[in-house]
């Protein structure tokens, strides 16, 4: 349609044709240069002298930014859903990279510069992996405190963020929307407008944190490790201020606090929101996919627990219990906290924990892996073709609460699993061929795929030790599994870049 | 403001796509989902897939605070049920339905507060029909929009070699028609706006926007273009609700009318409904009916079947075959884009009437009346000045000091029954009815402030 003055946006030439995509990246690079005003501050509180790291990387992230916004600064070419994509990518790619300038610059236990962006990307996609074996207690408050708000960003999304807090992304940002928040439907909005829901989300979100901060510090933690934790919870990163994680406090108590904050930050935030919404907990049984998740816990815990109470790994039965329960959800959620070092425990435990990661984890949630709702299509699914044998007439929907899903959704999930277990097993023979044992790659791939963290042995409370190639191939396999790898893979087929 | 939005039909999804882009929070209802999953993609809205007249639809869709709900569903009673109930479950503040069959409009009784709760019922066949006949009274017209009761008419008009004021300077057009008051608006030269101003030079081809009171239009239009004879005969291309509505409203003016319809079944019932039209029975688009039902002599050919294409093709061939003029009635947006100016000579887009008259219900600030113009592109708004000179921007200051947003004019002011056409030294007063023309719709937001008794100034 003509505008009155002039031809319609949308219809730009062939050169202005990524004018869009490079204007929202520049605008997204100076919001993300605020993010240094925080730690910059505590740095000068605990004054630690780290404060110029932060000043670099600020000024350099918002030079950098202010230089690719400026001379599209005027374009108001409309986002295509393709462009959504490429923005995504383009973005975390980015973030990574920049995110990583202050660990690099103050040089306090990441040498090179490839640690410093493992530990970025770590941070962001919420694995909660780190490059440091150990010494973690040792580092400035502000680098800490750096690595906690990298996951709490990247847990619900910065792009959501800035969907939430930028009215100008429009259109633009439901396609954004739909290429970062995981889960296989997205099209089911809260409120009317995209910035509405975004906004709504990241309040949930923020309020959850709080409760779960103030929650830590009445039990007994310090201010500086129930906000850092708190961050590191909800996001599900697993990022820890202590060498031994949750396990430095030694307190049962604060265990259980744990375990419910991790399970809030693994169901569906839309779940959350639609309980404060009708002031009713009771919605959280109505959903089948948190129901779903809490079986399952269930479930493993009992089965892990078995080879730990025959082999007698705990004197108690309430630490065996304990110590399962803590590690199903840990590493369930793909939070990856740890009390304990499951690497030595039975029998078939430590593998079982490991697989937890790809299971647990609800759509629309911090969490990562496969997802619930997507196991439980993809078992329906399962169940209708066996059906179909036996009534090879019958119409035979699939449905979800009570409604029918879309045969289109369904096949997209099964899509989805070939896709997620192909990617999985060639990641792990790629890993294999870095020199790492089987069981060990396999425990790194599947702790940043699921976004978990920890791997088995040595891997399990830091992943310095693995080669410099295998360390790339681990930053892919994170942001892949943030972005749930069709988001990411699909900027690499031609069929992307074709006109 | 809130708007609940049930069936994404045509006339849903335009109205949903106007709304959503003026910031409201916009939900649809409909049952099939491919429509709202279409609407999701492209707009940004909430969409609910269920029946609209069911409760617990309307409760997802967020009717417990709803501000307005606009019920457009293929069905007339589905529409006047989700109002009722959205009166009596939500106590939903605004309701309008659209409501088609004459049966129910007729009785008066029907729609009130203690009866069927629809504050608002439209008629889109009512409303094109309308707008066909003004066009057809006023030949040389392409758009024909009401003020103030039909006191004031906004017309847009093609220039041509021949009309005694092309080609010259916009300041002239009062030596032209002397006693006659009237106000050229805005002028589209080759798909661009220009702002006039009194040196402004008309040129052929120009589409000029004037206004003017009723009484005057046809003088004026004789200044742009040679003066078209009256319409006498009128061809109708298809008996649907429209083509009867039209065919007996022109009976009433004393037009010859014809109407061929594809379906026996429906000519028949034609012509028991009408008086004196006659009723052909065959194809619009064949050639041998209308050259032996002497298409050279009609003045008007209307193409108003469901039908784009048919619509398209049939005005086309009918005007080839010597039709005066051809009008032709299309849905679909960029079809409108495609014909008009071409050999068809006017494109009407149904849902932009109905849109445009469900449109000044949404908006704030006392606006009485929107027309979208040029395909949703501009409007025309007549609002309500209220407060005085120290609360109002705009009341009790000469039309010069009030500043307008860009791409706005002030056209006129009706004050009670009197016409006033916009001089830069007019006065506004409290209660006026003011006519602006917006160029760029975007700009709605600001006009709409300027009308709002501001607190700032009190």
């Amino acid at each position: 349609m003509n505008t009155p003055f002039g031809t319609a946006p949308g219809v730009a030439s062939r050169g202005r044709r990524y004018a869009g995509v490079q204007r929202i990246v520049g605008l997204l690079l100076m919001l993300f240069s605020l993010s240094m005003v925080p730690p910059l501050l505590i740095s000068l509180y605990y004054d630690e002298g780290v404060g110029y790291a932060f000043l670099d990387s600020m000024w350099i992230t918002l030079t950098t930014g202010a230089v690719i916004w400026w001379p599209v600064r005027h374009s108001r070419a409309e986002l295509k859903i393709r462009d959504g994509f490429l923005v995504v990518v383009l973005f975390w790619a980015v973030l990574s990279a920049f995110g990583a300038i202050p660990f690099y610059v103050t040089n306090v236990g990441w040498p090179s510069y490839l640690d410093a962006l493992f530990e970025s990307v770590s941070g962001l996609t919420t694995t909660g992996a780190t490059m440091i074996p150990s010494g973690l207690d040792k580092l400035p408050n502000a680098i800490n405190y750096y690595r906690a708000q990298l996951h709490w960003l990247g847990g619900m999304g910065i792009i959501v963020l800035a969907v939430a807090i930028l009215p100008m992304l429009g259109i633009g940002g439901m396609q954004l929307y739909k290429a970062e928040t995981p889960g296989p439907m997205k099209n089911a909005k809260l409120t009317p407008r995209i910035a509405e829901t975004a906004r709504a989300l990241w309040i949930v979100y923020l309020l959850l944190t709080i409760c779960c901060g103030t929650a830590y510090w009445l039990a007994g933690m310090p201010v500086f490790d129930a906000v850092f934790h708190a961050m590191s919870t909800i996001a599900t990163g697993g990022f820890s201020s202590h060498d031994a994680s949750i396990g430095h406090f030694q307190s049962p108590l604060l265990e259980y606090i744990v375990m419910i904050f991790m399970l809030l930050g693994t169901i569906n935030f839309a779940t959350h929101f639609l309980v404060w919404r009708e002031r009713n907990p009771l919605v959280y049984w109505r959903d089948s996919e948190a129901r779903t998740c809490v079986a399952l816990i269930i479930g493993f815990t009992t089965l892990i627990s078995i080879p730990l109470f025959l082999a007698g790994t705990y004197p108690d039965t309430e630490t065996g219990l304990r110590k399962a329960l803590f590690h199903v959800i840990s590493y369930g959620t793909t939070t990856g906290f740890s009390t304990a070092d499951p690497s030595y425990w039975p029998s078939f435990a430590p593998v079982v924990l490991i697989m937890t990661g790809f299971m647990v984890g609800c759509a629309g949630s911090t969490s990562g892996g496969v997802k619930v709702v997507r196991l439980i299509l993809f078992v329906k699914q399962a169940m209708r073709e066996m059906r179909r044998l036996i009534h090879p007439n019958a119409e035979l929907p699939i449905k979800l609460q009570g409604k029918v899903v879309p045969d289109s959704v369904v096949y997209a999930v099964g899509g989805f699993f070939s896709v997620y277990i192909g990617t999985t097993l060639i990641l792990i023979v790629m890993m294999m061929a870095t020199g790492l044992e089987p069981v060990r790659a396999f425990s790194a791939v599947a702790a940043c795929i699921t976004s978990a963290g920890p791997g088995l042995y040595e891997l399990n409370s830091s992943m310095a030790s693995i080669s410099a190639p295998g360390k790339c191939i681990l930053i892919f396999t994170m942001l892949l599994g943030r972005l749930e790898i069709f988001s990411l893979l699909i900027v690499f087929t031609p069929a992307f870049w074709r006109r | 403001m809130k708007i609940i939005i049930l069936g994404a039909g045509q006339v849903g999804s335009t109205l949903a796509e106007n709304l959503a882009s003026e910031q409201n929070d916009v939900t649809v209802v409909d049952i099939k989902s491919a429509a709202l999953s279409d609407l999701q993609e492209r707009l940004d809205i909430r969409t609910v897939e269920g029946y609209a007249s069911h409760p617990s639809v309307l409760r997802q869709a967020g009717a417990d605070d709803a501000d307005m709900i606009i019920a457009v569903t293929d069905s007339d009673e589905t529409n006047m049920l989700a109002c009722q109930i959205a009166n009596t479950l939500f106590s939903t503040p605004t309701k309008i339905a659209r409501v088609r069959a004459q049966d129910y409009l007729r009785e008066e009784r029907l729609f009130g507060p203690d009866a069927l709760p629809v504050d608002m019922h439209i008629s889109p066949e009512q409303l094109v029909t309308d707008y066909i006949r003004r066009l057809i009274a006023y030949p040389g017209a392409l758009q024909v929009v009401d003020f103030a009761d039909g006191k004031v008419r906004l017309v847009g008009v093609r220039a041509y070699y021949g009309g005694p004021l092309v080609s010259r300077q916009l300041k002239e057009l009062p030596l032209h028609l002397p006693g006659i008051d009237a106000r050229v608006a805005a002028i589209y030269r080759r798909g661009r706006a220009i702002i006039p101003e009194g040196n402004t030079v008309i040129e052929a081809e120009d589409e000029v926007f004037f206004i003017a009171a009723s009484g005057h239009i046809a003088r004026v239009i004789g200044e742009l273009r040679r003066e078209d004879k009256p319409v006498k005969r009128v061809m109708l291309a298809g008996g649907g609700n429209i083509g009867l509505r039209l065919a007996r409203a022109l009976e009433n003016d004393n037009i010859q009318v014809k109407i061929v319809e594809k379906f026996r079944e429906r000519a028949r019932h034609l012509s028991e409904q009408l008086q004196r039209t006659i009723v052909l029975t065959g194809d619009a688009a064949n050639e041998s009916l209308l050259i032996e039902e002497n298409i050279e002599d009609i003045d008007v050919f209307c193409a108003i079947t469901n039908d784009d294409e048919a619509n398209i093709l049939s005005a086309m061939l009918a005007k080839r075959l010597g039709a005066r003029k051809a009008l032709c009635l299309i849905n679909r947006l960029s079809y409108v884009e495609l014909v008009e100016g071409g050999t068809i000579d006017i494109a009407i887009s149904p849902q932009q009437s109905t849109v445009s008259a469900l449109l000044s219900r949404v908006r704030r600030g006392d606006v009485v009346r929107v027309h979208s113009l040029r395909r949703g592109a501009a409007e025309a708004i007549e609002a309500i000045a209220h407060g005085d000179r120290h609360n109002s921007r705009v009341v009790g200051r000469k039309l010069e000091e009030i500043v307008l947003p860009p791409g706005c004019n002030i056209a006129a002011i009706v004050r009670g029954d009197k016409v006033i056409i916009a001089h830069h030294d007019t006065v506004i007063e409290a209660e006026d009815h003011v006519i602006l023309f917006i160029v760029d719709k975007k700009r709605m937001k600001d006009v709409e402030k300027l009308f709002q008794v501001g607190f700032a100034f009190l």
